[in-house]
């Protein structure tokens, strides 16, 4: 199934001329210092709304993940024992942090299962929401294998983020990389991006960070690749990300096939009801 | 939350010096137990409409082949069926929007990877389809047409009953998408069960024996379907044994069986042929006003079963899309294997 290829991920051609550099973020979790400046600049450049305040008691984080009205979400995880100091017997502790943001995968879920055409592929190869269009429908939402999109109660149409999409129309850095004081989201061409959290993640692993690993830096995913990709300190699922994500929509050629099928067997099964009928009249 | 592991890392298993588990982990590692996909928005006029429109969808057929053979009741039961049920579709699904007033746009594209664009505009032919073919059944209104309009309805009915089941598997919900190849057979026999009932119901019993025989028929494969189902998702099941599904899912089996037998009993008794059975006329196949009402009995179970059956399978699919454990633990194993 691997050779499926979906007519949404060839938007460079569709754009002909107008396709740009596909840019993304990487968010280099070993740099994040959890400070949330990223959530706060995407809420006040993109005019999302407050989304209640919850505390939740598990740890410095109270907005728990990605929402319709939270596009960049900072996870903070507090580990004991995960790593040995010495032999003292005391374990350690340390705190992971990461900031959360729709991936803009290469094969996007809600962009394929969206009936209507809202959900689309800039020219940047980011995967955008038009307000305009979308009417609710709630399909995409199940359809991610991250939960990053959700409906807006009050408004009724689903909103993630765009990768600020009219900061890149005018050559601009996305809020949350411009915001962010460590340059853990590091914003870019994808292709550079790739190559220096390559470097990166083996200059971690040499200084002694044995749990430092990239998700899903490469195209060879279930997703195709993602526009966003990390650096991370432990395995993804300790962040709240699936471990092996997979468009669902790469089933869907072997899916029609079985709902054919089954269409097929209502048809049948009508034929058979009716025509055993027959059968025993004539027997009559 | 089933197998969840709330110390987000730490865990009970002892780390070895490169950091990783020297013991398989028995529950999977998430965060703060919080659970990774969003749940659907999708409230109770989605599984309603996957009853009404998969009869309505199983009906047309009916309503085709009951009126070549000339069998007017039946062909009659079976078009106001397929016609009630595309009637309350589009209102179902339309108020289910997050902007009912943009419904139209539905119908902007028509996208192959997308089952509920596919399924739209199914259901935009299946509907003038099935009217004009009512028209013809019911009213004696232009017969010609009438009959293209049946012909069409029973080729596209089936799809309406089943695309339902393609949009379910292809979302990141594990307990659907892992059930992607049961699903559209559990939705093709309880699409024919429910079709096959209620002409059943409103055809009476001298007419109905073809609904009767697809009814047992299709109450058979959704079960056969949905026992293969469950036994495929394995742990990932859960949320029918053990979840706010289990209710809906209990009662859906106990009543589509129920209401397969009852009818299966009235449909041998009915049966000159077999002479076992002749003793069960009176009280199950007869013309009597007894047999009637038991007919009407095993039907009304199938029908319960088969809307049941949809509210088992959405339930289920809340529950979990809300459990970290059903999203990471097969993720992680597919990983580790590789």
């Amino acid at each position: 199934m691997s050779d499926f290829e979906l007519p949404t991920s060839s938007w460079q051609a569709s754009y002909g001329e107008e396709a740009r550099e596909r840019v993304g973020f990487f968010t280099d979790t070993s740099l994040c210092i959890g400070c949330k400046a990223c959530e706060v600049a995407c809420k006040e450049w993109n005019r999302v709304p407050e989304d209640g305040l919850v505390h939740r008691g598990m740890s410095m984080d109270n907005t728990g993940g990605l929402s319709a009205d939270t596009w960049r979400h900072v996870a903070f995880i507090e580990q004991r024992n995960a790593f040995e100091l010495g032999d003292d017997g005391e374990g350690g502790l340390r705190w992971l942090m990461a900031s959360d943001v729709c991936k803009h995968c290469t094969h996007a879920a809600c962009l394929e299962v969206c009936p209507t055409g809202a959900l689309f592929r800039t020219e940047f190869g980011t995967v955008v929401v038009q307000e305009d269009v979308c009417n609710g429908c709630g399909y995409c939402i199940p359809a991610c294998p991250f939960g990053v999109i959700d409906r807006r109660e009050d408004d009724g149409r689903a909103y993630k983020c765009t990768l600020c999409y009219d900061r890149l129309k005018d050559d601009q850095t996305p809020a949350c990389a411009q915001a962010c004081p460590t340059n853990s989201i590091q914003f870019g061409p994808l292709d550079e991006l790739r190559a220096h959290a390559q470097d990166r993640v083996a200059q971690l692993v040499q200084a002694g960070e044995q749990g430092a690993q990239l998700y899903l830096a490469d195209g060879d995913d279930g997703i195709g690749g993602a526009g966003a990709f990390f650096l991370l300190l432990d395995d993804p699922e300790v962040y709240g990300l699936p471990p092996d994500p997979v468009d669902p929509v790469r089933r869907l050629p072997a899916i029609w096939g079985l709902t054919a099928l089954a269409a097929g067997t209502i048809l049948a099964g009508v034929a058979a009801a009716v025509s055993g009928g027959r059968h025993r009249a004539r027997r009559r | 939350m089933s197998a969840l592991d709330r110390s987000h890392g730490q865990g009970a298993v002892t780390a070895a010096g490169d950091g990783r588990p020297t013991v398989p982990r028995a529950r999977p590692r998430s965060y703060y137990g919080l659970p990774v996909l969003n749940e659907p928005v999708w409230t109770w006029e989605i599984p309603a409409y996957f009853f009404a429109g998969g009869m309505a969808g199983a009906s047309a057929p009916l309503a085709l082949a009951a009126s070549v053979q000339g069998n007017r009741r039946l062909a009659r039961a079976a078009s106001a069926v397929a016609l009630a049920g595309v009637a309350v579709s589009p209102p179902l699904l339309i108020s289910d929007l997050g902007r009912p007033e943009r419904f139209l746009n539905m119908l902007r594209m028509f996208k192959v990877t997308s089952p509920m664009s596919v399924g739209a505009w199914i259901l935009s032919a299946f509907a003038p389809a099935v009217a004009v073919g009512a028209g013809r059944e019911l009213l004696g209104v232009a017969p010609a047409v009438g009959r293209a309009g049946q012909v069409g309805g029973a080729l596209l009915g089936p799809t309406l009953s089943t695309y339902t089941a393609a949009l379910l598997a292809c979302t990141a919900v594990p307990v659907w998408h892992e059930a992607r190849r049961e699903l559209p057979f559990v939705f093709a026999g309880s699409s024919l069960a429910s079709a096959g009932a209620a002409a059943t119901i409103l055809a009476g019993p001298s007419a109905s024996a073809p609904a009767r025989r697809m009814a047992v028929g299709g109450a058979t494969l959704s079960l056969c379907a949905t026992i293969a189902m469950e036994r495929r998702l394995g742990a990932l099941a859960a949320p029918y044994h053990e979840g706010s599904a289990k209710p809906f899912a209990r009662a859906a089996k106990g009543l589509s069986a129920a209401g397969a037998l009852t009818l299966a009993c009235a449909s041998a008794a009915r049966s000159p042929a077999r002479v076992s059975a002749v003793r069960l006329r009176p009280w199950t196949g007869g013309r009597s006003s007894r047999g009637r009402a038991i007919q009407s009995f095993g039907a009304v179970a199938l029908l319960a079963g088969a809307a049941l059956e949809r509210w088992a399978i959405f339930r289920a699919g809340m529950d979990s899309a809300a459990d970290p454990a059903a999203t990471i633990a097969p993720q992680r194993a597919r990983r580790d294997r590789a």
